[in-house]
């Protein structure tokens, strides 16, 4: 964390590019800590790209630059001497489709612990984050079972687990609800909310109710004309979702876009 | 455009909203006409159409209700239903004040009185306006006029001080008379409570509008009742 305030991480002009399009531009956002903060805006407005930008999942993308910075403890999460593995560890990431290893349930949560050389007791890792992750009591006597077994929202729970098992700081989530069922969905925000104690999330979400619902702070992305993504409003969810301050704001929260 | 619906649905009920407005109007002035011919059978009509008001309010309710339900607002559409619940709210109670002259006109019967009708009629008539252009003003969304109307309520808190003087007066001078020239304190007091009511409308509308809540300044009633 960036100790001496309340700022988890924060994008500093940030400029995303893939080949010569420009997908987002001049984006300043400062993320806190401990708090749920909401991303909408309309498709290709930016905003999985923006998400993706904060553990540097981007740099799997062909032909794409980054310019700008990502302030992580007080460093640039882009400078050439930053380890992106590292960067990945603290700042997890949870995606649309439920995707466990086709592993048994208990495998798929000490994984990533064991790769990290850790040296505790898997069995109460496994289950003090199976129940941080509120799936603990659903499959605690199904352990070996196949993690493709559990429903789908039982699957987004069992990797937002995966995620917490490295012990990150951070959670990034694009659409972690797209696939699922609404008592599913509700039980994800839940789980958010009660994560939110102990780490920061970002959310990428198309479904306003949900971040109207689940977010403390929202971001409002939209697509300029030349179609690059840029941040039109961030506030409070509350503010946002009562009275914005940008009419495009207004536009796409009341449906009126497009 | 996408929200069709809900824009349509919006109209709706701002229409309700206008119909109940006039109902309230209508009331109103029916109930101050009925004070002036001693007409118990128009007072009696008034109690009919309170219940209709009454009515018209729950049924308004219900369908801000179901449209948050169904269409779930945000923004400016949620600003504007939730201040819709409480105009709605305004006018039934508004819709009280005209049945409680209608009640004055029928308690008072064929008895002798004394009424200081010039100040009540010149009272009803700036309420009545001001809830017009209030409610005008509310589905147009249109907080600058919003902002201006309270301020005619001094003219509605002059009207109840010189009405107030004259009724004390005409107590001291007929004695005999108090108990029936009392309930002319009613009729001032519920005009003077309606232009206060139709502040609050014009708060809801500049809430509506732009998302600020604050009172808007007017001298209030315990100003006007010194």
């Amino acid at each position: 964390m960036n100790e001496n305030n309340h700022y988890a991480i924060e994008a500093r002009n940030l400029n995303i590019y893939y080949g010569n399009f420009q997908a987002v531009r001049d984006v300043n956002l400062t993320i806190q800590r401990n708090k749920i903060t909401a991303i909408i805006g309309p498709s290709g407005c930016g905003k999985s790209t923006v998400l993706r930008a904060f553990n540097r999942m981007n740099d799997f993308i062909l032909n794409s630059r980054v310019e700008g910075e990502i302030l992580y403890h007080n460093k640039n999460i882009y400078d050439p001497d930053v380890d992106a593995v590292q960067i990945r560890r603290m700042i997890g990431m949870v995606f649309q489709k439920p995707n466990p290893f086709p592993k048994s349930i208990y495998e798929n949560v000490a994984w990533g612990a064991r790769i990290n050389g850790f040296r505790g007791n898997m069995d109460d890792l496994v289950e003090e984050t199976l129940r941080a992750a509120a799936l603990w009591d659903e499959v605690k006597d199904n352990l070996k079972k196949s993690a493709l077994a559990l429903s789908g929202g039982q699957q987004q729970r069992l990797c937002i687990a995966r995620a917490l098992a490295v012990k990150p700081e951070i959670i990034l989530m694009d659409e972690p609800c797209s696939a699922l069922d609404p008592i599913a969905t509700l039980k994800i925000e839940d789980l958010m909310r009660e994560l939110s104690q102990n780490y920061t999330i970002i959310i990428v979400t198309h479904n306003m109710q949900q971040a109207a619902r689940a977010s403390d702070f929202t971001a409002f992305f939209t697509m300029a004309e030349d179609r690059a993504g840029v941040m039109v409003e961030y506030g409070t969810t509350n503010q946002i979702f009562t009275r914005p301050r940008d009419q495009r704001t207004e536009d796409y929260i009341t449906g009126r876009f497009g | 455009m996408p929200r069709d619906t809900l824009i349509r649905q919006i109209n709706q009920i701002r229409d309700e909203i206008l119909i109940l407005g006039s109902m309230v109007e209508q009331a109103t002035l029916s109930a101050i006409q009925a004070l002036k011919n001693r007409d118990i059978n128009l007072a009696r009509e008034i109690f009919e159409a309170d219940q209709t008001i009454n009515e018209k309010r729950f049924a308004i309710e219900n369908a801000i209700i179901i449209l948050m339900a169904t269409q779930q607002p945000m923004a400016r559409d949620l600003r504007e239903m939730t201040a819709m619940l409480e105009v709605n709210t305004e006018l039934e109670r508004m819709g009280d004040y005209a049945k409680g002259i209608a009640k004055v006109v029928t308690r008072l019967g064929e008895g002798e009185v004394i009424i200081p009708l010039q100040e009540i009629e010149k009272m009803a008539e700036i309420a009545v306006s001001m809830l017009h252009r209030a409610l005008g003003a509310f589905v147009s969304e249109n907080h600058i006029q919003a902002l201006a109307i309270p301020k005619e309520d001094d003219q509605v808190d002059e009207l109840f001080n010189q009405a107030y003087r004259k009724i004390v007066e005409a107590m001291i001078a007929n004695p005999g008379l108090i108990d029936h020239t009392n309930l002319m304190l009613w009729v001032i007091h519920n005009l003077e409570r309606m232009a206060d009511r139709v502040t609050n409308i014009c708060e809801r509308t500049v809430f509506s509008a732009t998302g600020e809540l604050f009172e808007i300044d007017s001298m209030d009633e315990d100003d006007a009742n010194v």
